[in-house]
C-alpha cells in the first residue's frame, strides 16, 4: 500500500463527504430525525389511555373506587352516566376501556360481600390492551389495601408477588429504543452510505478511471472505509449525547467499550456496503439492496424492537446472521446494566468475526477488471 | 525519439461478452500497433468497438484471444506495471464533479506518485496548456463540457504518459473546444516520446491523425495513413448540379446509375462519389464538378463493398420523389424577438426566424450559444421570457399543448424504454398523443410497414441494433403524424451509411411536407439542413443555406471553408472579446 495515493484517496472521499449534503444529512440529520422520532414519537408504554368510568348508581364507595383512576397517570379518565354511551364511545375509539360498576356494588361493598366489576377493554391493539388490564388490575389492588387499611385489617392474600425490576426500574421503553437505535443508524450510514457512493463512482464513470490508475484495490478499498468510519463514528457520537442528554437514558457501563463495539460494528456495516457495491454499479439498485439488506433486517431482527426470544425458531436462528444483533445486545447492556463481560464479550466476538468475513470477502471478489 | 519496439501492440485480439446467455463478439481478430511520437487514430461508429480495444489496451479488459502488448508488459499478467506507465482517459472521463479543478489534479498527482517539488511547475504547464489556469477554484460540475473534457486530460497527464489512451475525448464537444482539444493532443506528441490512440465518431478527425484505424463491427476494416484512404478517393468526387431542381431531384436522378457508389443530397445539389474507374454519367441538364476527396467517401466504399454488392440499396428504403409536387409555402415555425432570461443571466436574447413548410432547418450554436433553450421553448417545454412564437399556426406561449401535439421530437439517446418490446414502445407513445383504436393500429402498422421493424415486433427495445433503434425511435416520434419533426444530434456516431438512410427518410418526409427542426454540433448533420442560423451567446450569429455559411467565412488561405472551418471562424470573431474575458 503507497501512502501518497491512499492519502489522495482519502482526501477526495473527504471533500466529497463535505461538499455533499446527501452525506452529511445521512449522517446527522438522520439520527437526529430518528431519535427525536423514537425518543418522542414511538413509546411502548401505555400512558394516559383514554378510559370511560361508569358507576350505575354513585356513591361515596364508587367515587372511592374510581379516585384510584383519576389520579393515575397511566390513564385519562372520562365519566359517563351510562353503559350505553360508554359502549358508544368505546365503538368510535373515544376510550379504550371501560370499567363498569353495577347498581349493586356499594351494598355488596358495604356488605363485605365480592363486589363484581365489569372491565371491557378494546383489544384490537393486542399489546395495548394487556397493558391496559395489568394497570387495572394495579388500581383495584391499591383500592383493595385501602379499604383493608381503613377497617384496621390486614389485606390477606394467598400469594404476596414482590416484585423488582432490574437495569430499568421506571420501565421506560425510550431507555431501551434509544440505544438500540445508535445500531440502526450505524447500519444506515456504513452501508447505505458506502454502497451509494461506490455505486455513484461507477456511474459517473469515475471507478473507470480510478480502475486504470496505478492505484490498487486495497488502497480504493481503505480509501472508502476510513473517511466513512469517522463518519460513523461521528454519527454515533452525536446520538450517544443526545440519548443521555436530550432522553436521559442512562449509561452505565464504559464509554471505551462502547467505542471499540461501535468500532466493530462499523467495520461490519461499512464491509457489507462494499459488499453491496461490488454487485450494484447503480445507485438505486445499490440503495434498494442496503435496505433490504442491512437496514430492514437491523430493524426488525436485531431485538431493537421485537423481542428475539419471542420469535418462531428458524427465524430466531436467522437472527444470528445479523450483525446489528449482537451490537443491540451490547448497546443495551452497557447504557442499563454497565460491563457486564460474559454478555459483551460474545457479542463483540461475532461482531469481529462477521466484520472478517465481509471485508475479507469484499478483498477476494474485488478486481481491477471491467468485466 | 522513437523507440524501435512499438509502445502498443495487439495480435489476433478476439473479445466477446455474455449477454443473457448469449454471447456476443465485440471484437474480432483485430491486430495493430501505436509508435511514440505519432497520434493514431481509432475511427468507428457508435458500437463499432471502440471502448471495449481501448479499455484492452488499458489492462481493463483481457482479451480471450490474441495477446496486447503494452511498453512490454503483456496485458494478461502485467496490467499492475501497465496501469503504472500509461494515461488512459475513458469516455466522458470520470471527474468528481464536486471537487475543484486544481482538487482533481492533487488527486491524480497522488494516484500516479508525482512528488510534491515536481509539481508546481507540472500543474502550471498543463493549466497553461489547457487554458483552465484562471479556474482552479471552480468546482468541475460548474465547468463547460469543453472545459471538464480539457481537466480530464490535464489529470490523465499530470504524470507524463509515454502511451496515452484517449476514448473519444472529443464526443458532444462544440467544434471550438474540439480543435483546442486536437491542438493539445498535437502538441504532446510533437516532443516524440509519447504515442497517442485516441478514438472517434467524427470522421472528419481522421485528417488530424498520423495513422488511421478504421474498425467496424468488431473487425478492422482498413488503416493507414489518411492521405492513403484519400488518395484512393481521388478523382471520384463531384457535385451534381441542375438548373430548376433542387438537390433531392437531383439525387433522384443519378442515383439510379450503376457506376455511382454514394450520393448525399444538399440543398442546390447531390455530392456524388463514383465507382472506381466510373466517370460520371452523360445525364442532360445535369453538371458534374469535381470536389476534393473526403476519409468518410473511402469508410462508405469499404462498408458498401463489405455490406452488399447491390448500388444504392438504401435508396430503396425511401419513395423516390416526384419533382412536380412541391407544396405550397406556407410558415410552420414563426419566432419573432424570442427571449429568455434565467434570473440576471439572459441565455436567449432576441431571436427572430422563420420554417417554411417542408423545410429543413438546422439551429447550431457553440456550448453554451442558449442551443438547448430555444430548442425547449419551441417545444413547449419552456416558457419564453417574452417574444412570440407559433408552430403550425399554433400560439406555444397560449396553447402550449396544442402546439405539443403537432411536434415529433426524436434525440441523439433515442428515449426509447429499453425493457419494452418494439411494439410496446410504439403503443405507449401512440396512446401519449390520444391514438386509440383504428387508428393505432393503423399506426403501428405504418411503422412496421416503413421502417422494417416488422420482424422485430416482440424484440426488447435494448436489443436492438443502433441502426433499429433509430428506426423505433423515428417511428415514436412520427406516430402521431406530426407537422413538425425536432431533431437533436439524430445522427452524431452513427455510421456513414445508417446516416445517409437516416437523412434519407427525413428528406422523404420533409417532401411530404413535414418540416424539420435540427439541432446539432456535428457539421456533417449541417450540410442536410436546406437553411441554418448559427447562434453564439444568445444571438444569431449568421443565418441562410449551409454554403452562404460557408461562403462567408472564405479567406485568401481558405479560399474553400468546410462548414466546420466556417462555425469556428464565425463564432471566434465574434465571442473573441468574452473569451479573452474570461
Amino acid at each position: 500500500m503507497n501512502a501518497q495515493r491512499l492519502r489522495g484517496l482519502i482526501r477526495k472521499e473527504a471533500l466529497q463527504i463535505v461538499r455533499d449534503p446527501s452525506s452529511i444529512a445521512i449522517a446527522f440529520v438522520m439520527p437526529l430525525v430518528l431519535l427525536l422520532l423514537f425518543g418522542y414519537g414511538v413509546s411502548l408504554d401505555a400512558r394516559h389511555v383514554p378510559i370511560a368510568l361508569v358507576a350505575e348508581r354513585p356513591s361515596a364507595q364508587t367515587s372511592g373506587f374510581f379516585s384510584g383512576f383519576w389520579r393515575s397517570p397511566y390513564f385519562k379518565a372520562y365519566g359517563y352516566p351510562d353503559m350505553r354511551d360508554a359502549r358508544r364511545a368505546l365503538m368510535r375509539r373515544d376510550v379504550d376501556a371501560i370499567v363498569w360498576l353495577r347498581s349493586d356494588f356499594t351494598r355488596q361493598v358495604l356488605r363485605g360481600a365480592s363486589a363484581p366489576i365489569g372491565v371491557i377493554v378494546d383489544g384490537v391493539n393486542a399489546n395495548n390492551a394487556r397493558i391496559i388490564e395489568g394497570y387495572v388490575q394495579g388500581v383495584w389492588a391499591s383500592w383493595l389495601a385501602a379499604q383493608a387499611r381503613e377497617r384496621g385489617q390486614p389485606l390477606t392474600l394467598p400469594v404476596d408477588i414482590r416484585s423488582r425490576v432490574w437495569f430499568n426500574p421506571a420501565l421506560r421503553s425510550h431507555d431501551y429504543l434509544v440505544p438500540g437505535l445508535i445500531a440502526l443508524i450505524m447500519t444506515l450510514i456504513g452501508a447505505l452510505l458506502t454502497a451509494l457512493v461506490v455505486a455513484r463512482e461507477w456511474e459517473r464513470g469515475t471507478m473507470e478511471s480510478l480502475m486504470a490508475s496505478p492505484a490498487t484495490i486495497p488502497e480504493i478499498l481503505v480509501g472508502k472505509v476510513v473517511p466513512y468510519f469517522f463518519l460513523g463514528m461521528g454519527g454515533m457520537i452525536l446520538t450517544v449525547v443526545m440519548a443521555i442528554t436530550v432522553f436521559s437514558v442512562p449509561f452505565v457501563g464504559s464509554l471505551w467499550l462502547l467505542f471499540a463495539a461501535a468500532a466493530l460494528f462499523l467495520l461490519t456495516t461499512l464491509g457489507m456496503g462494499l459488499l453491496i457495491s461490488t454487485i450494484a454499479r447503480n445507485q438505486f439498485v445499490a440503495g434498494m439492496i442496503a435496505v433490504v439488506t442491512t437496514y430492514l433486517p437491523a430493524f426488525i431482527l436485531s431485538g431493537f424492537i421485537f423481542d428475539i426470544h419471542s420469535m418462531p425458531w428458524p427465524i430466531r436462528l436467522l437472527t444470528h446472521t445479523i450483525a446489528a444483533r449482537y451490537f443491540v445486545a451490547i448497546l443495551q447492556t452497557l447504557f442499563l446494566a454497565g460491563n457486564v463481560w460474559p454478555v459483551i464479550g460474545g457479542n463483540m466476538a461475532a461482531l469481529g468475526l462477521i466484520a472478517l468475513l465481509f471485508l475479507g470477502l469484499v478483498a477476494r471478489i474485488s478486481r481491477k477488471r471491467l468485466d | 525519439m522513437a523507440t524501435p519496439t512499438p509502445l502498443l501492440a495487439l495480435e489476433g485480439v478476439h473479445k466477446s461478452f455474455r449477454t443473457q446467455g448469449a454471447r456476443v463478439d465485440a471484437i474480432t481478430d483485430v491486430g495493430f500497433t501505436v509508435n511514440a511520437g505519432a497520434i493514431t487514430g481509432l475511427l468507428g461508429p457508435d458500437g463499432a468497438g471502440k471502448t471495449t480495444l481501448m479499455r484492452l489496451c488499458a489492462g481493463l479488459l483481457l482479451p480471450d484471444e490474441g495477446r496486447v502488448m503494452v511498453l512490454g508488459f503483456d496485458s494478461r499478467g502485467a496490467s499492475a506495471h501497465i496501469q503504472q506507465s500509461v494515461g488512459y482517459m475513458p469516455q466522458r472521463f470520470g471527474l468528481y464533479e464536486d471537487l475543484t479543478v486544481q482538487e482533481n489534479l492533487d488527486l491524480y498527482a497522488d494516484l500516479h506518485g508525482l512528488a510534491r517539488a515536481a509539481r508546481h511547475a507540472r500543474y502550471g504547464e498543463l493549466l497553461r496548456l489547457t487554458g483552465l489556469g484562471p479556474f482552479g477554484r471552480r468546482l468541475a460540475r460548474d465547468l463547460s463540457g469543453g472545459m471538464k473534457q480539457k481537466l480530464g486530460l490535464a489529470c490523465t497527464l499530470v504524470h507524463p504518459p509515454r502511451l496515452l489512451l484517449l476514448d473519444e475525448p472529443t464526443v458532444g464537444v462544440d467544434p471550438i473546444s474540439r480543435r483546442e482539444l486536437w491542438s493539445i493532443v498535437g502538441g504532446l506528441v510533437a516532443r516524440g516520446d509519447t504515442g497517442i490512440l485516441i478514438s472517434t465518431a467524427y470522421l472528419d478527425e481522421a485528417e488530424r491523425c498520423a495513422h488511421v484505424l478504421l474498425v467496424h463491427k468488431g473487425r478492422l476494416l482498413a488503416q493507414g495513413p489518411p492521405e492513403g484512404f484519400r488518395s484512393s478517393m481521388a478523382g471520384r468526387g463531384f457535385f451534381a448540379t441542375a438548373q430548376d431542381l433542387s438537390g433531392r431531384a437531383v439525387e433522384a436522378i443519378v442515383a439510379r446509375d450503376p457506376a455511382i457508389l454514394d450520393t448525399v443530397v444538399q440543398r442546390d445539389g447531390v455530392r456524388v462519389v463514383m465507382r472506381a474507374g466510373a466517370a460520371p454519367p452523360a445525364l442532360s441538364g445535369i453538371t458534374f464538378t469535381p470536389v476534393a476527396p473526403r476519409f468518410e467517401d473511402a469508410f462508405v466504399e469499404r462498408l458498401r463493398d463489405a455490406a452488399s454488392p447491390s448500388p444504392v440499396a438504401a435508396t430503396q428504403a425511401a419513395p423516390s420523389p416526384a419533382p412536380a409536387r412541391l407544396p405550397a409555402p406556407k410558415v410552420m415555425i414563426e419566432a419573432h424577438e424570442l427571449r429568455r432570461t434565467f434570473g440576471a443571466f439572459e441565455a436567449v436574447r432576441g431571436i427572430s426566424f422563420q420554417v417554411e413548410r417542408g423545410r429543413i432547418f438546422g439551429l447550431l450554436g457553440a456550448n453554451g450559444a442558449g442551443k438547448t433553450t430555444t430548442f425547449r421553448m419551441l417545444c413547449g417545454l419552456l416558457p419564453p421570457s417574452s417574444g412570440t412564437l407559433a408552430i403550425a399556426g399554433v400560439d406555444v406561449r397560449a396553447a402550449p399543448a396544442a402546439a405539443r401535439a403537432r411536434i415529433g421530437y426524436m434525440s441523439q439517446k433515442f428515449s426509447l424504454y429499453g425493457d419494452l418490446s418494439v411494439a410496446q414502445n410504439l403503443a405507449f407513445f401512440a396512446s401519449t398523443y390520444g391514438l386509440t383504436g383504428a387508428q393505432r393500429a393503423r399506426r403501428l402498422h405504418w411503422a412496421a410497414d416503413t421502417f422494417g421493424l416488422g420482424p422485430f415486433w416482440d424484440t426488447n427495445a435494448a436489443d436492438l441494433a443502433l441502426g433499429f433503434k433509430q428506426h423505433l425511435a423515428l417511428s415514436c416520434a412520427l406516430i402521431h403524424e406530426p407537422k413538425v419533426l425536432f431533431l437533436d444530434e439524430p445522427t452524431s456516431g452513427v455510421d456513414p451509411l445508417a446516416r445517409r438512410e437516416f437523412w434519407r427518410r427525413i428528406n422523404a418526409l420533409a417532401w411530404d411536407g413535414v418540416t424539420i427542426m435540427v439541432t446539432t454540433h456535428f457539421m456533417e448533420e449541417a450540410e442536410y439542413c436546406d437553411e441554418l442560423v448559427l447562434m453564439s451567446l444568445g444571438r444569431i450569429l449568421a443565418a441562410g443555406t449551409p454554403a452562404q455559411i460557408r461562403a462567408s467565412a472564405r479567406t485568401a488561405d481558405n479560399p474553400d471553408p468546410s462548414m466546420d472551418d466556417a462555425f469556428v471562424a464565425l463564432i471566434e470573431m465574434h465571442e473573441a472579446p468574452t473569451r479573452q474575458a474570461s
